[in-house]
C-alpha cells in the first residue's frame, strides 16, 4: 500500500512538473516541443533568402537551439547541458597561430567602430565589423556606446595584462559561448564574423597600454 | 501650407541634431527627447496619414471600389479604434491577421488587386508606401485607445504562443534573437533606448508607437517594415510581408501591450 501511494505521489509530482515545464509563466505552451509542426512551418513560408542572407541561417546548432528557451536554459535540470554546450564551444576555439596576441590597437577601434557585415543588405567580401560599440562602453572619448554588455574601459588596468588575462580576452571574442552558453555575445571568431587578425588588432585595442581604452 | 509646418520643426530637429552629437553623454538623452517634441508638433506622418485617408476612400483596382467597406474587426467600415484590437483572428480568412495583412485582404476581396506585387514590392517603392500610409490612417484612429488584443479565441493564443517563440529563436551568423536587444530593460544599442518587449512596460511604449515616422530616413515605417529591419540587423533572411512569422510577433508584442495607449502615428529619431 505505501509502496503503491508513494508511486503515485512520485507520478502526480511528475506530472505536475511536465505541466510546469511546458506551461510559462503566463500560462502558455509556447517552448520547444510545443507545436513544433507549426512553427517549422512559419519559419518555412516566413522567409526568403535576400542577397547573402540565405534561408540556412534559420538552421540551429546546438549552442542556438539550447539558448532559444531561456527559462529551460537556466533551470537547474539544464546544468550539465549547458557544461557540456560551453566545453564544445571551448574545444572549439583556435588561438593565435604564430602565439602573438596583440595586434595594432587603432585597427581594433576602427573595427570596434563598425557594425557593419552579414546582413541581407551587406556584399559577401566585405569586411566585417566588431560591433562592439553597439554594446560595450570602450574609448571613454566614444560618448555614443551600448549597454548590453559590459563596460571595458580601463580594462588592462583593472584586469591585467598577464598570459591569463590574453588568453581570457581572446577566448571571449573568438567564442564567448566557451564561458558562458548562453552569452549575447556574438561568436567572432568561431562564427567566421572576424579574422584572426582583426581579433589581435581587438586585443590590442582592450590589452595594449597606449590603447585610448587604457587612458 | 502643410509644408511650413513640417519644414520648420525638421530645421530645428537638424540643429539639435547636431547639438546631439557634441552633447555629454547625460545631456543627449535628453537633447533626443527635445527633438522628438520638437517634431510633434509638425509630425510630418500626417502627411502620410491624410494620403492613406485619400487611399482609404478612393475607388481603386479592377473592380473599382474603395476600401471603406473593409472589415478590420470591428465590423464592415469601422476604422476608429480598429488598430487598438489588432491583430486578431477573422474568420472569412480563418487566420489571425495585422493591419497592414488585413488591408491586403480587402485590397484583394473588395476591389480585386492582385496583391502579391504589394507583398513581393521592396519597402520604399510606391506599393509600400501606399500600404505604409493606409497602416497609419488606420493607426492614427485609435490615437488615445487602450490596446485591447484577445487571446480568447485558440488560434489567437497559438498566434501568441508562437511569437513568443519566434522572439526568444536565435540563428544566423551572430546567435541573435529579438531578446538579444529587446531582451532585458534599460539596454542600449549605441545611443538608442531599446524597450523589453516581452513586458508590459517595454511592449506598451513601442507597440504604441508604430506606424512612426524616422526623421532620420525622411521615411514613414510601419510595424512590417520595422520587424523588417530588425530581423536585417539580427543577420536573419528577410520576413514575407504580412506572414505569419511578422503577425505571430506583432501579437506577442500587442497582447504584452494590452492596457497601453496608441499615441500612432508616433515619430522617431
Amino acid at each position: 500500500m505505501k509502496k503503491i501511494a508513494s508511486i503515485v505521489s512520485a507520478l502526480a509530482f511528475a506530472a505536475i512538473a511536465a505541466g510546469v515545464q511546458a506551461n510559462a509563466a503566463d500560462g502558455s505552451s509556447w517552448g520547444p516541443g510545443a507545436d513544433d509542426a507549426n512553427f517549422k512551418a512559419m519559419l518555412k513560408s516566413g522567409f526568403r533568402a535576400k542577397g547573402i542572407a540565405t534561408l540556412d541561417r534559420l538552421d540551429q546548432d546546438a549552442t542556438q537551439a539550447f539558448c532559444s528557451d531561456p527559462d529551460r536554459a537556466n533551470s537547474k535540470e539544464s546544468a550539465a547541458q549547458k557544461a557540456k554546450i560551453e566545453a564544445d564551444n571551448m574545444a572549439a576555439i583556435k588561438w593565435p597561430s604564430d602565439g602573438k596576441w596583440l595586434g595594432d590597437w587603432k585597427e581594433g577601434e576602427k573595427l570596434a567602430q563598425s557594425g557593419r557585415g552579414l546582413t541581407s543588405t551587406d556584399k559577401a567580401g566585405d569586411v566585417n565589423g566588431g560591433n562592439c560599440y553597439n554594446c560595450h562602453q570602450l574609448s571613454p572619448k566614444e560618448i555614443s556606446y551600448g549597454t548590453i554588455g559590459p563596460s571595458l574601459t580601463n580594462y588592462a588596468r583593472i584586469k591585467g595584462v598577464d598570459e591569463e588575462a590574453m588568453r581570457y580576452v581572446w577566448g571571449h571574442i573568438y567564442d564567448s559561448k566557451a564561458y558562458n552558453a548562453c552569452s549575447n555575445m556574438p561568436r567572432a571568431g568561431y562564427k567566421g564574423i572576424l579574422t584572426e587578425k582583426q581579433i589581435k588588432d581587438l586585443m590590442a585595442l582592450l590589452l595594449d597600454p597606449n590603447s585610448p581604452v587604457n587612458q | 501650407m502643410r509644408w511650413r509646418k513640417i519644414l520648420v520643426p525638421l530645421a530645428v530637429a537638424t540643429a539639435l541634431g547636431a547639438v546631439v552629437a557634441r552633447a555629454e553623454e547625460d545631456k543627449s538623452a535628453q537633447s533626443i527627447e527635445q527633438y522628438r517634441e520638437a517634431l510633434k508638433d509638425g509630425n510630418p506622418a500626417e502627411l502620410y496619414e491624410s494620403s492613406g485617408e485619400e487611399l482609404w476612400k478612393k475607388p481603386a483596382g479592377p473592380k473599382n471600389v474603395s476600401l471603406e467597406k473593409c472589415d478590420l474587426g470591428l465590423g464592415a467600415g469601422v476604422v476608429k479604434g480598429a488598430y487598438a484590437q489588432l491583430p486578431r483572428y477573422f474568420k472569412d480568412t480563418d487566420k489571425v491577421q495585422d493591419a497592414e495583412s488585413r488591408v491586403l485582404t480587402c485590397m484583394s476581396t473588395l476591389q480585386g488587386v492582385d496583391v502579391a506585387k504589394y507583398v513581393n514590392a521592396s519597402f520604399g517603392t510606391p506599393e509600400k508606401d501606399d500600404l505604409n500610409a493606409i497602416a497609419t490612417y488606420i493607426s492614427g484612429q485609435s490615437k488615445g485607445v487602450p490596446v485591447k488584443v484577445s487571446l480568447a479565441l485558440p488560434k489567437e493564443q497559438q498566434m501568441y504562443d508562437l511569437g513568443k517563440r519566434m522572439f526568444y529563436y536565435q540563428g544566423g551568423s551572430h546567435d541573435f534573437s529579438c531578446a538579444t536587444c529587446h531582451g532585458e530593460e534599460g539596454r542600449r544599442i549605441r545611443l538608442q533606448d531599446l524597450p523589453a518587449l516581452a513586458t508590459k512596460k517595454g511592449a506598451g511604449s513601442a507597440w504604441t508607437s508604430w506606424p512612426a515616422y524616422r526623421v532620420s530616413a525622411g521615411q514613414m515605417w510601419g510595424m512590417q517594415w520595422r520587424i523588417n529591419d530588425c530581423f536585417r540587423q539580427q543577420r536573419f533572411p528577410e520576413p514575407v510581408y504580412a506572414s505569419d512569422v511578422t503577425i505571430a510577433l506583432s501579437m506577442f508584442m500587442a497582447a504584452n501591450a494590452n492596457g497601453a495607449l496608441m499615441d500612432t502615428p508616433g515619430i522617431k529619431r
